[in-house]
């Protein structure tokens, strides 16, 4: 029943592979902008937190489609050239995964208390030595299983750069349908592929958040 | 000596403290109430540099802390400081809180660190709690694990911000017990505490305060005999029955 997937493995695993280093590229670049973009929100520069205020909340009120479009169909306008649907959708992801980061980041630094930075100092330990021991390794854990499931999200959402003609896994599957004509089979096999991985992803956070409650950290 | 010469501190509009005076000599333990609200926490943070003030100057040992001069990092390792809610570090061990400033900031091998801290364990009464985390201990155990945080650091000053006012009543004492311990060994120390139990056994002097202000100040047992201020009568009463 399912020999028209085997048929087609290798030029679907190759569309798995385009998913797969989208996801990486879109996790890497949103997670350091995203550090930069948390530590907008939480400056007390009106000149930083304001920009960096609007542009989280324009994007997180924007469908993904939307920017990964956007960004495809304006920037050939701007830099003069069309961009390859791989870096544009990347530089999408980039832009967009980076408010959701950034928003983790900003909760994360906020969950500590003033009094525990307080103790800290009190001890004769510097603004550098604190970050360094108190604060990062205590905001690490409390993020770490929303920084999973947004990990999971984005994976998920690398599916929609098919709409610029990206072939990744989706749309490799679709034009093997075109030819074959056995949707079910085949997208139910791009379902079960996907769902063993975010299910995989799901329980390791899971798991995180549950180790975090036990030591009382979350 | 620490010495605080008209301090005033403002949060924006609202005037947290107003013209406060103080000495605090060495091996003296000053004891601060008041009701909440009064600004008791901002003046021992404002001792340690933990909060600026607009006016007015605190001198430690001579230094003085608005001097751009003065090295806050430095000063505050001579200044310890406990807190209501414990604050200890929930990801290290009970052994590794106490070593961490010892390590990092006093550059102490770990063998010394960790002798001095068992030492210090042993003195607040749970070494055998070294290797548990802060969140396997009660609270009166978290508490004097923060004490012996402190102390690792061999401070001249002790400072107590209602050490007790977030333990349940059976695990007062246990704290209380190794404060007064301390003040009796002769470490200077500022503890804002309702407890006058506390008060009345260690305090060379009292000081209650009210919206920022130092109402009124006594010796251990003026304070209570005969308390002037309509206000700290009212108060005692309170707290007192």
């Amino acid at each position: 029943m399912f020999d028209v997937v085997a048929r087609n493995l290798y030029f679907l695993m190759g569309g798995f592979l385009v998913t797969l280093q989208l996801t990486a590229f879109a996790l890497g670049g949103g997670i350091i902008l995203g550090m930069l973009v948390g530590l907008g929100r939480i400056s007390r520069n009106a000149y930083v937190y304001q920009p960096v205020t609007l542009y989280v909340n324009f994007i997180r009120n924007v469908p993904l489609i939307l920017v990964i479009f956007w960004f495809y169909f304006v920037m050939p306008i701007i830099i003069g050239r069309p961009l390859d649907p791989f870096p544009s959708a990347v530089i999408s992801f980039i832009i967009f995964e980076a408010t959701y980061f950034g928003e983790i980041f900003r909760a994360g630094y906020q969950s500590i208390s003033r009094d525990l930075i307080n103790a800290a100092y009190s001890t004769g330990l510097t603004y550098g030595q604190t970050a360094r021991f108190i604060l990062i390794p205590i905001a690490f854990r409390r993020m770490l299983p929303s920084m999973i499931t947004q990990s999971i999200v984005t994976f998920q959402d690398t599916s929609l750069a098919f709409v610029i003609g990206l072939r990744e896994f989706v749309r490799r599957t679709s034009i093997v349908d075109n030819l074959e004509v056995r949707s079910i089979q085949l997208f139910g096999f791009v379902a079960v592929v996907f769902f063993i991985f975010c299910f995989t992803g799901s329980k390791i956070s899971r798991h995180f958040e549950e180790k975090g409650r036990r030591a009382n950290i979350i | 000596m620490i010495e605080i010469n008209g301090l005033s501190k403002w949060f924006g509009d609202f005037q947290v403290l107003t013209e406060i005076n103080e000495v605090i000599r060495n091996g003296q333990t000053v004891v601060i109430c008041g009701p909440s609200g009064s600004g008791k926490s901002t003046l021992l943070r404002c001792v340690n540099g933990l909060e600026p003030y607009q006016k007015g100057e605190i001198l430690v040992d001579g230094s003085s802390l608005s001097d751009p001069k003065t090295n806050l990092y430095q000063l505050r390792r001579k200044i310890g400081m406990v807190f209501q809610r414990f604050e200890l570090y929930p990801h290290m061990t009970v052994l590794r809180n106490i070593c961490l400033a010892p390590l990092k900031v006093l550059k102490k091998s770990r063998r010394e660190a960790e002798q001095k801290a068992m030492e210090l364990l042993v003195r607040v009464g749970i070494p055998e709690k070294a290797q548990e985390y802060p969140a396997n201990l009660s609270g009166g155990q978290q508490q004097r694990v923060a004490i012996a945080r402190s102390l690792a650091m061999e401070p001249d000053y002790m400072m107590f911000d209602e050490p007790t006012s977030a333990l349940d009543p059976e695990m007062i004492n246990e704290v209380l017990e190794v404060m007064i311990d301390l003040a009796k060994e002769g470490m200077t120390m500022l503890v804002v505490t309702h407890e006058m139990g506390f008060a009345r056994e260690v305090a060379d002097e009292i000081i209650f305060m009210d919206e920022g202000r130092i109402i009124e100040r006594g010796t251990g047992q003026d304070f209570f005999a005969h308390p002037k201020s309509e206000r700290t009568k009212r108060f005692l009463s309170q707290i007192l029955a």
